[in-house]
C-alpha cells in the first residue's frame, strides 16, 4: 500500500471545497443538487479512507449507511425540484418566492 | 508516495467535479457528475474496500445519476443551457473555495495524520455483513423504513392532482 492517508484526505478536502463553491454560487436547483452530491461523496471517501488506515469495519458500514441515506435524499430532492418546476416553470432558486401551493 | 493510479484518479475526480458545476449544458454536467462518482468508486477500490466500491457503482452511477439525467430531460430546453450568475458572486465563491481549501489543507497537513501508516491487512467484507446483522441491526431496519418513506414521499410530491388518469376509457 503506497498511498497514504493524507493523500486521500487532501482529495476529500478538494472535493468538499468544490461542493461548497457550487452551493454558494449556483442558482440552478439541479446544479445545487450536484454540489450536494459532491460534498456527500467527499465525506464517504473520508470515512472509507480512515476505515482502511485504522483497520476497523465500522467505517465501511457507516459509509454504506451514508450512501443509502444519500439515495433517499436525492429521490426527495428531485421530487421537490419537479414540483417547483411545475409551479414556477423554472429551476432558478431565486425565483421560488412563495410557499403557497 | 502516491502511485500513478492514484494521481490519475484524483485528476479525473476533481476535474469532472469542476466540469459538473461549470459545463454550460446540464446534461453534460450530469454525465460529468457520473465521472466524479465513478472516480470515488475507484478510490474505494484503491482503499481495498471492493464491497463499498460495488455499492457505490450500483447506487450512485447506476441509479442516482440516471435519475438525475431523466429529471434534467424533463426541464425545458432553454433552461438546460441557461446560466444565470453575476460575476462578482462567482469570484467571491472562487475566493471562498480557495480560502477553504488552503485552510483545511493546512489543518490536515499539520495535524500529523501523514504519520499514520498501516501494515495490517484490509478489513474483510464478511465483517461488514456481521456488523450489519449484529451491532447495527436497529439502524439497518430504520434505514429500510427511511428509504421506503423517502420513496413514498417523493411519489406523493411528484403526483399531479389536476389531471385525471383516464387511460382506461380512451
Amino acid at each position: 500500500m503506497t498511498n497514504e492517508l493524507v493523500d486521500f484526505t487532501l482529495v476529500s478536502v478538494a472535493l468538499l471545497c468544490i461542493g461548497i463553491y457550487g452551493l454558494a454560487v449556483k442558482r440552478n436547483a439541479l446544479r445545487m443538487l450536484f454540489a450536494v452530491e459532491i460534498v456527500i461523496n467527499a465525506a464517504n471517501l473520508n470515512l472509507v479512507a480512515f476505515a482502511r488506515f485504522v483497520p476497523d469495519s465500522g467505517g465501511q458500514t457507516l459509509a454504506l449507511f451514508s450512501i443509502a441515506v444519500a439515495a433517499a435524499e436525492v429521490a426527495v430532492g428531485l421530487g421537490l425540484i419537479i414540483v417547483a418546476y411545475r409551479m414556477y416553470r423554472d429551476v432558478d432558486v431565486a425565483k421560488f418566492r412563495t410557499l403557497r401551493g | 508516495m502516491a502511485d500513478p493510479t492514484f494521481v490519475a484518479l484524483s485528476v479525473l475526480t476533481i476535474a469532472s467535479a469542476i466540469a459538473a458545476l461549470e459545463l454550460r449544458s446540464l446534461i453534460y454536467g450530469a454525465i460529468a457528475l457520473m465521472g466524479t462518482l465513478g472516480g470515488i468508486a475507484g478510490f474505494f477500490l484503491l482503499l481495498d474496500s471492493p464491497f463499498v466500491a460495488m455499492f457505490q457503482i450500483a447506487v450512485y452511477v447506476g441509479s442516482i445519476a440516471v435519475l438525475i439525467l431523466f429529471t434534467v430531460m424533463l426541464v425545458r430546453r432553454e433552461l438546460i443551457f441557461q446560466k444565470v450568475e453575476d460575476t462578482r458572486r462567482k469570484w467571491a465563491g472562487i475566493g471562498l473555495m480557495l480560502a477553504a481549501m488552503a485552510s483545511l489543507g493546512a489543518v490536515v497537513i499539520s495535524s500529523g495524520i501523514d504519520a499514520i501508516t498501516t501494515a495490517e491487512p484490509a478489513v474483510d467484507f464478511r465483517d461488514i455483513g456481521a456488523d450489519f446483522l449484529t451491532t447495527y441491526w436497529p439502524a439497518l431496519i430504520m434505514m429500510g423504513l427511511v428509504l421506503a418513506g423517502a420513496v413514498i414521499g417523493a411519489m406523493m410530491l411528484a403526483r399531479r392532482e389536476d389531471i385525471e388518469n383516464d387511460q382506461r376509457t380512451s
